[in-house]
């Protein structure tokens, strides 16, 4: 499968069916077992480096230090990326403009709500202007009001700087509203790829809606997948965020 | 070939950096954490110390004994503290930290130096306990600057060797229940087949072929000598440099190839 640049790409499938697993391949977080990707042009499996340098990422689980301010986050991103020490600043202020954080920049992130601490991640993991941004259930754990502010500042990311977003997530309505195309993974293998429009074609005549595509091509059973592991990290995100 | 190698060198060195002074930072939002471990050298040489100091049964040559476990002591808050820095690894990896760092690009091996330094600063609050309970006990302390100065690098040194073992474990074990185990059953083992709180002359000769192997030995001895007035190194302090050294080094690197582990 291919994300095209400055699209909005949703991957979604049941628990357990491989989306965490695929992000981390293609982040470099995990090598994969056979086979091959590339982003931005890069092979994750002989230039990770390179990889390294024009993506962003933002896990499911909560990754700002709540013992350091909004400012310290961002401010140790901004060394760690080799932005130059003279757009240091400048950058810091304009990211944290980006997500309206500008007058919680010195409190103490351990202090944010939910909302706030997901928006200061996407401001954490842009800060270098990377032309792919992968985000793992990015709004997992919100309230509607916090994960509409979310997906505001995704959908402007795109059209300010045309950043490619590739994310996971279990909200059909999050990917029905969003993204440009979508793809269904079950067991680990991707059952479908496309617009929303073709995927609900593909399941022939008549009217379909996602809910009926997501059943046709996830094969949902009751008890699919999702290790102890995945569930009890994505329930402390939840607790965490919420 | 050499330009680029300089290049990355200097690199490297500056994230290091960059990963210690967040570290830092942390610290300065919390202070608690300070005062709760000076407790435990001041238990070891108030009580222990004081006790077998009047019972006079341990042979320690011309050094009196309190002044021969001063440093012993010191050595071992350092190892305390240090050896479960590695706790802190997990926690982040729980969260969603050190997956987030792992996708920087930042080379693993300054991550790993990196929060090893900051636990070797941290643990200087220790020397500060430790030099004030000497000198309330009458220890006779080597003042002159560059004796300070060695004990200086020297306990941030033996916090980093021991806090990027911690590391290493943590990096095996991943969870904190297991930690938690390991790191109990490490520590006392590491404490007692030491020279910190007896010379190693007087143990039988299993115990002093493992000592020999034990960095904590090397960690005490460099001690010893700094911080004493008139006292001897058995080993030397090249020597004792060179093994403190060379095992932080191997375990940087073990460390930096086995950190990626906690991304997955």
């Amino acid at each position: 499968m291919t994300a095209n640049a400055g699209e909005v790409f949703g991957l979604l499938g049941s628990n357990g069916a491989g989306k965490s697993t695929t992000i981390k391949m293609l982040t470099t977080l995990l090598p994969p077992t056979s086979g091959e990707a590339r982003v931005g042009g890069f092979s994750i499996t002989r230039q990770p480096v390179e990889v390294r340098r024009a993506i962003g990422y933002v896990p499911q689980a909560v990754s700002v230090d709540g013992s350091l301010t909004g400012y310290e986050n961002l401010l140790i991103f901004a060394k760690l990326y080799d932005i130059p020490h003279g757009e240091q600043e400048a950058r810091i202020r304009e990211q944290l403009e980006f997500v309206g954080l500008t007058a919680e920049a010195g409190r103490m992130v351990g202090q944010y709500s939910g909302g706030m601490v997901r928006r200061l991640e996407i401001a954490q993991a842009t800060l270098h202007r990377p032309r792919v941004l992968f985000l793992d259930e990015p709004t997992v754990g919100l309230d509607p009001i916090a994960r509409d502010a979310v997906w505001k500042h995704l959908v402007d990311l795109r059209t300010n700087y045309g950043t490619t977003l590739f994310l996971t997530t279990h909200y059909l309505e999050d990917a029905e509203s969003h993204c440009d195309r979508i793809a269904i993974m079950h067991m680990g293998k991707l059952a479908a790829l496309g617009t929303l429009k073709e995927l609900e074609a593909s399941l022939g005549a008549g009217s379909h809606t996602l809910d009926e595509v997501f059943v046709h091509y996830a094969g949902i059973t009751i008890d699919s997948g999702g290790s102890f592991r995945d569930v009890s990290a994505e329930r402390t995100t939840e607790q965490r965020l919420g | 070939m050499t330009t680029a190698f300089i290049h990355s060198l200097i690199s490297f060195v500056g994230k290091t950096f960059v990963i210690t002074e967040f570290e830092l930072r942390k610290l300065r939002h919390d202070f608690t954490e300070l005062i709760t471990r000076a407790l435990q050298p001041a238990l070891w040489l108030l009580i222990f110390g004081q006790v077998f100091a009047r019972s006079g049964m341990m042979h320690t040559g011309n050094v009196p004994y309190l002044d021969f476990i001063a440093p012993g002591i010191l050595a071992q808050s350092v190892l305390f503290v240090a050896i479960f820095y590695g706790i802190n690894v997990i926690w982040e990896r729980d969260l969603g930290i050190v997956q987030k760092f792992l996708v920087s690009p930042t080379p693993r091996a300054a991550l790993v130096l990196g929060k090893g330094f900051s636990a070797g600063i941290r643990t200087l609050s220790q020397a500060i306990v430790v030099y004030g309970l000497s000198l309330l006990l009458g220890v006779r302390l080597n003042w002159s600057p560059l004796a300070l100065l060695n004990v200086f690098v020297v306990v941030v040194l033996a916090a980093t060797l021991f806090s990027t073992f911690s590391l290493v474990i943590a990096c095996i074990v991943k969870t904190r229940e297991r930690f938690m185990g390991v790191g109990q059953v490490l520590t006392m083992p590491l404490f007692f087949a030491s020279n910190a709180i007896y010379p190693t002359t007087i143990m039988p000769t299993w115990l002093k072929v493992i000592s020999h192997l034990n960095p904590l030995t090397y960690v005490v001895d460099a001690l010893r000598t700094s911080m004493l007035a008139g006292s001897a190194s058995s080993f030397g302090l090249g020597l004792d440099y060179a093994v403190i050294l060379a095992t932080t080094i191997v375990l940087v690197f073990i460390g930096a190839r086995l950190y990626p582990q906690l991304g997955v």
